[in-house]
């Protein structure tokens, strides 16, 4: 097989991928889109490892290998992952990350660090939104 | 160096070799499958960045990784293309339906699924395919994988240099598939005991109101 197919199978995938993360607004949905990068990757790492697998004469599957790892380091980010998105929308109620903002520097924002006093009394206009920020 | 290549390969054209000899424009039945259901997977990933239905999205997702196992057991990668199936269609989508399901994704289409910078995000990755498959065919044009002989990722022999060569990485991932175990948890429980003391939060009008938005 012609080693160029899987290898711009794999560079159109990690493109989408990156459309993907750039584009999306809601985080579970870029969450989709690393996964679509992280297999990308994958696919370069399995077709690379049979290509220098025939080549060489002795190989230690590097490629098969670092394959395995990322699978279980996926796994696991998507686990924390889902965990950080779930608390946040437990407490803003929204998981979407244009709406995150409390650390951008903005011509429209006052400092993160003026929580009011009563974080759960509704308050009129980015004071309440902040207050609920920092809750 | 690819010119080289591409002189030694002509000058290899000739002789009886020549019907054994790869051509690029006489493609093997293996390369037209794995054309074909690329095809079929880059549609998928496609319509999964693109789709304004979070959950088809979420299916989407599935077409396209089960075309990535179809195309490793292509390139004779069977145990990858098994523990793909097992861990990505079986666990990480299931994962991801529950997390749209627990953050409350509106079935149907959803118009803010995509942000304001879509035709930004569109020109990175254009430019960024573009250049990076410029670079990479020109790179490999001359290069073929021999997919015959013993198969390269079996069971026996991924086994056998994971636990021979691999076992010391092996055992450092299992500490840390602990730690995100324990994190998740951590970041679970520590949610739920904030949203136990301020129960009443959620009705103010400005968490209604951010309700609405979505």
């Amino acid at each position: 097989m012609h080693l160029a197919y899987p290898a711009v199978l794999s560079v159109l995938l990690f493109c989408t991928g990156l459309y993907g993360v750039l584009a999306r607004r809601n985080a579970i949905l870029v969450l989709m889109s690393v996964e679509l990068m992280l297999n990308a990757v994958n696919l370069n790492l399995v077709a690379f490892d049979v290509w220098l697998s025939k080549a060489a004469e002795e190989t230690l599957h590097s490629g098969q290998a670092l394959t395995l790892f990322t699978i279980a380091i996926a796994a696991a980010e998507i686990g924390i992952g889902l965990a950080i998105v779930l608390a946040v929308h437990r407490n803003r109620g929204t998981s979407d990350i244009d709406k995150l903002r409390d650390t951008a520097e903005g011509p429209d924002d006052d400092g993160p660090d003026d929580d009011g006093p009563g974080t759960g009394t509704p308050a009129a206009g980015p004071a309440a939104e902040k207050a609920e920020a920092t809750a | 160096m690819t010119l080289a290549a591409t002189a030694g390969h002509l000058a290899a054209g000739p002789t009886p070799l020549a019907a054994a000899s790869h051509g690029f424009l006489s493609p093997t039945g293996v390369e037209i499958a794995f054309v074909l259901v690329g095809l079929v997977t880059l549609g998928a990933a496609v319509v999964t960045v693109t789709t304004r239905q979070l959950v088809h999205a979420a299916l989407w997702l599935v077409v396209a990784l089960g075309g990535l196992a179809v195309e490793y057991l292509l390139l004779t990668a069977e145990f990858i293309a098994w523990v793909q199936v097992l861990i990505y269609v079986g666990a990480v989508v299931v994962l991801l339906l529950f997390g749209l399901m627990l953050t409350r994704a509106p079935i149907g289409r959803s118009p803010d699924a995509d942000s304001g910078n879509r035709w930004a995000a569109l020109t990175v990755a254009v430019a960024a395919a573009a250049s990076l498959v410029w670079v990479v065919v020109d790179a490999f044009r001359t290069t073929w994988i021999d997919l015959d002989g013993p198969v390269a990722g079996s069971t026996a022999v991924t086994g056998a240099s994971l636990f021979q060569n691999w076992v010391l990485p092996f055992e450092a991932l299992s500490v840390l598939l602990l730690a995100a175990l324990v994190g998740a948890i951590v970041l679970s429980r520590r949610a739920k005991a904030d949203r136990a003391t301020d129960t009443g939060r959620p009705t103010t009008p400005n968490g209604s109101d951010k309700g609405g938005v979505r």
